[in-house]
């Protein structure tokens, strides 16, 4: 008897719907022998990943609507990805466009300092859009111009934009109230006219949650009923067909990097004026590049990106748990959630491919 | 709104409270650390005091810590579930986490908090640092004798005042034993990255450096140096023994075990209260590592005695006179300086090359 791979012609639906509770199964019996090595109580370990931060009578309370503030940067950036993934156009430079985004809009707001009015506020949301969208424009307009190759340009503009963020976090956008430290004024206690508030008391739920829900909701919406949603998904799936359809790539490369970038741009700006608070040498924190993950997580749709979204979130919130009450190193959290990757990606085989058993017959 | 929140608050603390009735006879003292505890620097300085609080008081005590907590929207909610489990006494050992801590001191006004270098208090809120600056004058001298290239090279971690007062006190006092000294400063943006750190010691080794100083928390450079060969470093934050007796020929010491003690005894005894606290080598918070036998005994001995005279407050390591880098004056002869202008420091002392980061 022997196991043997045959490709489906089609992935399996069912499969695909499958294959995520696979590959988190995988991951809990993978992270359990892990933790019992580490000297840990493998179920409890778990428990405290998964479960803790959703009902644990301590932390519940606290952690579910951290999930939603944790993942909403996570999808909003994520959806504006998977636009781009979609047709093979492939913008790894988000996270630059989310500094640059937090960087302009956070400026737009402190140069209205100290003035109160409610259109700070909204001024700095456009403002962080902006700055996202004209970050992705350089490896749009270089690609549809010059050939050049996106996924080197936007990656490279990542470092770019950590540089100016380190310059304007200790020069023009310093707190001048800071005693010379770097860092900007914090939105959250030195001027509530530009800040993210919670919109539920005690939450922290901010205005980026809102922006992530509606992003998903106008990500179905166009990918399902919109032309443009058409020419992506023909793109991504027959470049040729595209062409003779009457699809203009240009269009197409500069529609789906501006909007990752306007996005992604605008989850800066939220964070920046919401959970973090100001612009610091270290606000990036590597959001753009997890959303790489989430977006793929998710399958490129918006649906399931919400779900991956919150998978993250959990892992996150549940892993900085389990450090706390298990004593964990964070390098064997950071493994887990590898390891969770890891299993979904290799779970994919089942969509593709079949198993078949095959029996020897006797000569 | 407000009564609302005032609600959500109250609920929260409620929780926090309850939590904390389970383990009333433990005192539960919590940590958040900014690099791994194994960074060998930084880190890994006060956790090795977390495990001294753990042993001075036994049973008495229990403690809990977070690693590696990015200094930015993660940080308010890691001290706000360690708040949230129970902790009476927090430690938040990073200069980014002051807005955060103070966030969560506001609402958790029976839990009480000690932010690590920043500057701002409240009543459940105290700040420490160490006078990392007096290790530097000592670090300094050593230096100055050391060079042969008069080439010094400084890993320096982020533009702020604890950093940029340390350079200063370092180029005064190899300055003092070496009139042609030059300074060759790289700014990493990073406390912990030992990559980044490597890449910057063999940047300023190759343009000249023979004794590499850094501000930053891995032994990277330590190792950047042993290979290149002929190169001196110091330990920073902690002693990095491993490198002696060449490249490490000293190093400089945080110290927090007796601070440490001390604050959680004043939380067990109900005594604890608000402070600003800034030690030195005196008070034993800063440590001058084993000078090695690769230094010479006369320089040895003249960096042992610098040590002693700023330990006993005989010497003060910013003693005018002491123009600022643009030569205005800024410490008359004789003249020292005040706590005040050396917290905020944000400029270089005459003689330095270059521009601090704006």
């Amino acid at each position: 008897m022997r196991f043997a791979l045959e490709k489906r012609p089609a992935p399996s639906r069912l499969m695909l719907g499958l294959t995520p509770l696979f590959a988190v199964i995988a991951t809990m019996l993978a992270g359990g022998v892990m933790f019992w090595a580490l000297g840990a109580n493998p179920v409890e370990a778990i428990r405290t990943i998964f479960l803790d931060p959703l009902f644990d009578p301590t932390f519940g309370a606290y952690s579910r609507p951290q999930l939603l503030v944790k993942a909403a940067p996570l999808i909003l950036i994520a959806i504006g990805l998977s636009l781009g993934f979609k047709a093979g156009i492939w913008n790894i430079g988000a996270e630059g466009q989310y500094i640059i985004g937090a960087v302009v809009g956070a400026a737009v707001g402190l140069a209205f300092y100290p003035t109160e009015s409610r259109l700070i506020f909204p001024a700095m949301v456009i403002a962080g859009a902006l700055g996202g969208w004209a970050w992705a424009m350089i490896p749009a307009i270089l690609k549809t111009r010059l050939g050049t190759n996106e996924i080197l340009v936007s990656l490279m503009l990542v470092y770019v934009a950590e540089n100016i963020l380190a310059s304007v976090a200790s020069g023009v956008l310093k707190n001048p109230e800071g005693r010379g430290f770097p860092g900007s004024r914090n939105f959250a206690r030195d001027y509530p006219a530009a800040s993210n508030l919670e919109l539920l008391p005690g939450t922290g739920m901010h205005w980026g949650v809102v922006a992530a829900f509606i992003a998903v909701i106008a990500a179905y919406v166009l990918m399902t009923r919109h032309k443009m949603g058409f020419s992506i998904r023909l793109t991504g799936e027959a470049p040729r067909a595209a062409r003779f359809a009457g699809v203009n790539p240009t269009r197409l490369v500069v529609f789906s990097l501006g909007m990752a970038g306007a996005l992604a741009g605008m989850a800066g700006l939220f964070e920046v004026t919401g959970p973090a608070g100001q612009i610091s040498i270290d606000f990036g924190s590597g959001y753009g590049f997890t959303a790489i993950i989430v977006a793929f997580l998710g399958r490129l749709h918006p649906v399931g990106i919400l779900l991956a979204g919150l998978l993250m979130a959990l892992t996150y919130i549940g892993g900085e748990l389990a450090q706390l009450m298990l004593g964990m190193p964070a390098a064997a959290i950071q493994l887990f959630q590898g390891m969770l990757l890891f299993f979904l990606l290799a779970m994919d085989v089942f969509a593709n491919y079949r198993i078949r058993i095959k029996t020897r017959e006797a000569a | 709104m407000n009564l609302l929140k005032t609600l959500a608050v109250g609920a929260a603390l409620a929780t926090g409270v309850a939590g904390a009735a389970v383990a009333q006879d433990k005192t539960k003292v919590g940590f958040i650390y900014v690099g791994p505890i194994g960074d060998g620097g930084w880190t890994y300085e006060h956790n090795k005091a977390r495990l001294a609080v753990e042993e001075h008081y036994g049973d008495a005590v229990e403690t809990v810590y977070q690693e590696s907590v990015p200094e930015g929207a993660d940080a308010e909610r890691a001290i706000t579930q360690m708040a949230l489990s129970g902790a009476d006494l927090i430690f938040t050992t990073s200069f980014g986490f002051m807005d955060a801590t103070v966030a969560v001191a506001e609402k958790f006004p029976d839990v009480k908090f000690e932010h690590a270098t920043g500057y701002k208090t409240a009543d459940n809120l105290a700040v420490y640092s160490a006078r990392f600056y007096e290790g530097r004058a000592v670090q300094g001298t050593i230096a100055g004798h050391l060079t042969e290239s008069n080439i010094v090279g400084y890993i320096a971690s982020y533009p702020i005042p604890e950093v940029i007062r340390g350079i200063n006190s370092a180029y005064i006092h190899a300055k003092k034993v070496n009139p042609d000294i030059q300074f060759k400063i790289i700014w990493a943006y990073t406390w912990f990255d030992p990559a980044k750190e490597a890449d910057a010691a063999k940047a300023l080794i190759e343009q000249g450096a023979d004794v590499i100083l850094q501000h930053t928390d891995s032994t990277a450079p330590q190792a950047a140096a042993a290979e290149a060969g002929n190169v001196y470093t110091f330990g920073q934050a902690s002693d990095m023994i491993e490198y002696a007796p060449m490249p490490r020929v000293s190093s400089i010491i945080d110290d927090w075990a007796p601070y440490y003690i001390e604050r959680v005894g004043a939380v067990i005894d109900g005594t604890w209260e608000t402070a600003d606290t800034w030690d030195g080598i005196g008070p034993g918070m800063v440590g001058i590592g084993e000078i090695s036998d690769a230094v010479p005994a006369d320089v040895k001995a003249e960096a042992l005695a610098l040590k002693d005279a700023i330990a006993s407050g005989e010497y003060h390591p910013f003693t005018g006179p002491l123009n600022k880098q643009d030569g205005s004056v800024w410490l008359a002869e004789g003249e020292t300086a005040d706590d005040g202008t050396l917290l905020g420091m944000d400029f270089y002392v005459e003689g330095i090359e270059g521009e601090i980061p704006n």
